[in-house]
């Protein structure tokens, strides 16, 4: 067995993010229930090496910023469940959105992994992708993969273990917003770092903050009223 | 060249390639079709009609996303090539 | 200082220029890295995808292929499923004497026998051999249409229609994910992102049957309403009448949407984008294995976890007497004079109500009643199982009247429990349960009245 480790996965529906669940997991999955919240999430683990991967499989949603029920779990499950490492899958074919999502999720969270699937269909299309030069711009490791054929997968395993060993360290490339909005982060992060700590981005807080999210809000101060948020993985059948 | 033609997307024809000016939409919606990609200066294609003439599908982004009429008579853009 | 106050202070230095300055500059980013990271060396148009589309979206073909879509997918459950049913009943069947001779063996007494053989055994291994198959092929044909991506073309076809009602296209995602099981269908209305439809998409779905309730309607219709046809064609009469069914759940569906649209649940339809996907070729052995497999096993799960308590309960109140009748005659003279007004009888709603637990055990438990003796006799063919019903009274009127009342009754336990959690509100659940009931009571109060009327039966 050996040490466990969390590895949630997160990305845009319709990107082959189950493929690939289903693909590493094999049948060792079962429906895990998010106690009190009533969300149940899919997981499964992979063996590599003398390591447990547990794969939880977050809802697809576009973006993170809370307009839906999905995306509130997925968003709450990266940053206050803090997984060991949130692997993103990109679709290839669309990149642009799905880099959206990515960029996000690099806000909130250091350790990321980002998984460009569906890389033999790109590749039909004529689509060419420089993974080196997203990984340099983004300062995380970017993989191309094909979660349908199993290509690319010794590639992810192997990154996602160096990082839980610190082999490798994220370093995600900062997003930069345009003058006026980092000014207005200035004035608030310092007082959201006073009152939240080390535990969250206090930069992603705030910019969450001015972008009104209130969900987030609510979610924070449950949270930081010693409110315990029980995971209980059950096996959950209708 | 004539002065660009502004149009609202759910008047758009198929093959109509029309850039985006503006979205008159607030709130959640709002923050939806800028997820998806509907931000000003992207450039949407109306790919196809229901069957029922309602949603219409729109190519923005790389993906095809359909939209109601109450949405897509809310943005508003440039038609930059009618597809002929 | 608390969080509250910096929120406010945030919102004071925030405008709604900025909020989407905040979306459009990580596009900007987004859409400069693709530029700089994507070259692309062919025209990238996916042609494929639009010549589909022109055909399923199409505004002559689009319906027809739907229709005839869903009709395809139950021919080849029904059709498939006859076989392997009637071996696996076979195989308990023959397992059932084995078991029988180790009690009469070791000298167990009559009522543990009776409890544990003619309850649990048989009670169990019915829903198996009744629900096994058909799921086990229904849920891989369904797996391959959904990863092939079809069924977002469905609601992209039917949204008029929904939005007629009040209610959102994604629903019929929803609905399609009910033929297999309406409390993961409750979850799945997740994905309809405004509060009003999805509580429109959770209050109507028991109107799509499930996987309990097939076995029932699938039964019923093959013995009465396809019962002068053989083979192949009485696959496809039984096929046909399914598909009439499932189209007066969908009817009832809109109508019902509709009537909550204008009351309880007013509002304008808000919120709707849908993503059409590429087509792409499922994995289809990964696909039929993994579904196949996965359902199965929650088949077998719930039969052991729900069929056979209450198995083991019809079986109790069979054979405890008071006086000279059962508790269970009570309760079926009890309920007889309004199930009559129906066109069913006391058996059949004594059999759906101790059925909440789980649909599947509805036609196990009212055979038991039937029977009398709290055990189902080894029915070894359909045409035994019919010779039951008709030396109860049954015609063609009372098995449309339960296969109708199947459809449009109160959703199971798990799915009320799940309607609850998602809901958090004991009014909305009540309200799952009461709606579907009165319809449930009202259609076949109507037929029946009316068929007696003009004396068709």
């Amino acid at each position: 067995m050996g040490t466990e480790y969390r590895i949630a996965l997160a990305g845009n529906p319709n990107t082959g993010k189950s493929t690939l669940f289903n693909a590493l997991t094999g049948l060792r999955q079962h429906t895990g229930n998010w106690a009190g919240k009533t969300v149940s999430l899919a997981q499964g683990t992979v063996q590599f090496k003398d390591k447990t991967f547990q794969l939880i499989d977050l809802p697809g949603t576009y973006s993170l910023f809370s307009n839906s029920k999905d995306e509130e779990v997925a968003r709450n499950y990266i940053v206050f469940e803090k997984p060991d490492v949130t692997l993103v899958v990109l679709d290839a074919t669309s990149l642009e959105r799905n880099l959206n999502l990515a960029l996000q999720v690099l806000e909130m969270t250091k350790n990321v992994v980002i998984a460009i699937n569906l890389i033999d269909v790109a590749e039909e299309q004529g689509i060419q992708i420089n993974e080196r030069l997203l990984t340099n711009r983004l300062g995380v490791p970017v993989i191309k993969i094909s979660a349908r054929n199993k290509k690319g997968f010794p590639m992810l395993l192997d990154t996602l273990d160096r990082i839980v060993t610190g082999a490798i360290e994220c370093n995600p490339v900062r997003m930069v917003y345009s003058e006026e909005i980092e000014e207005q982060i200035k004035k608030i992060e310092p007082k959201v770092r006073e009152i939240i700590g080390g535990q969250l981005s206090s930069r992603w807080v705030s910019l969450r903050l001015l972008d009104g999210d209130e969900t987030l809000l609510n979610e924070i101060n449950q949270r930081l009223s010693g409110r315990q948020v029980e995971y209980e993985y059950s096996t959950h059948i209708c | 060249m004539d002065k660009p033609k502004t149009m609202k997307l759910v008047n758009g024809e198929k093959g109509n390639i029309i850039k985006i000016t503006s979205l008159n939409l607030d709130g959640v919606m709002r923050r939806r079709l800028l997820d998806l990609g509907f931000v000003t200066g992207a450039l949407v294609e109306v790919v196809r009609k229901s069957p029922l003439g309602d949603p219409i599908a729109f190519r923005v982004s790389q993906t095809t996303i359909a939209l109601r009429e109450e949405e897509s008579s809310k943005i508003e853009g440039e038609l930059v090539s009618d597809g002929n | 200082m608390s969080i509250q106050h910096i929120f406010a202070e945030a919102q004071e230095l925030s405008t709604p220029k900025l909020r989407d300055d905040i979306v459009q500059q990580l596009y900007d980013r987004s859409h400069k890295l693709c530029h700089e990271g994507i070259s692309y060396t062919k025209s990238k148009r996916d042609t494929r995808t639009e010549k589909l589309d022109e055909i399923f979206t199409s505004p002559i073909f689009g319906f027809p292929i739907m229709i005839a879509m869903l009709g395809l997918l139950f021919y080849i459950t029904i059709a498939g499923a006859n076989i392997p049913s009637s071996l696996i009943a076979e195989f308990f069947g023959y397992l059932e004497g084995y078991i029988t001779q180790f009690f009469t063996f070791i000298h167990a007494p009559e009522w543990l026998h009776g409890i544990l053989v003619l309850g649990l055994y048989r009670g169990t291994t019915w829903v198996i051999s009744v629900m096994l198959p058909p799921m086990a092929i229904f849920f891989p044909t369904f797996a391959l249409l959904e990863n092939y991506g079809y069924l977002p073309r469905v609601a992209f076809n039917m949204d008029r229609l929904f939005k007629r009602v009040g209610a959102h296209g994604k629903q019929s995602l929803t609905m399609a994910m009910g033929f297999g099981c309406n409390a993961a269908a409750v979850i799945s209305t997740r994905i309809i992102e405004s509060p009003r439809e999805r509580m429109l998409a959770i209050l109507t779905n028991n109107f799509v049957p499930c996987n309990g309730r097939w076995g029932t309607l699938i039964v019923l219709s093959s013995l009465f309403m396809a019962a002068g046809f053989t083979g192949g064609m009485a696959s496809l009469v039984t096929t046909g009448v399914i598909v009439g069914i499932v189209m007066i759940g969908i009817i009832v569906t809109f109508f019902v949407s509709w009537v909550l649209s204008k009351t309880a649940l007013k509002g304008v339809p808000t919120h709707y984008t849908l993503e059409l996907p590429p087509y792409r070729k499922p994995k289809i052995f990964d696909t039929v294995i993994r579904s196949s497999l996965t359902k199965s096993w929650s088949v077998l799960v719930r039969a052991v976890k729900v069929a056979a308590p209450a198995a083991i309960l019809t079986w109790v109140f069979a054979n405890i007497y008071i006086g000279d009748t059962s508790i269970l005659m009570y309760a079926v003279n009890f309920l007889d004079p309004f199930g009559k007004m129906l066109g069913l009888d006391g058996y059949i709603l004594m059999a759906f109500i101790l059925g909440l637990p789980a649909n599947e055990i509805v036609l196990p438990i009212l055979l038991m009643g039937y029977l009398s003796t709290g055990s189902l006799t080894e029915v070894d063919s359909l045409v035994d199982l019919k010779k039951i019903f008709l030396a109860h009274g049954w015609t063609w009127l009372t098995a449309l009247n339960m296969m109708l009342f199947s459809l449009l009754h109160y959703p199971c336990g798990t799915t009320l429990l799940n309607i609850y959690k998602e809901t958090k509100s004991k009014k909305w659940t009540f309200l799952a349960f009461l709606i579907p009931t009165v319809i449930a009571i009202i259609v076949p109060l109507v037929i029946t009245q009316t068929v007696r009327f003009f004396g068709w039966v």
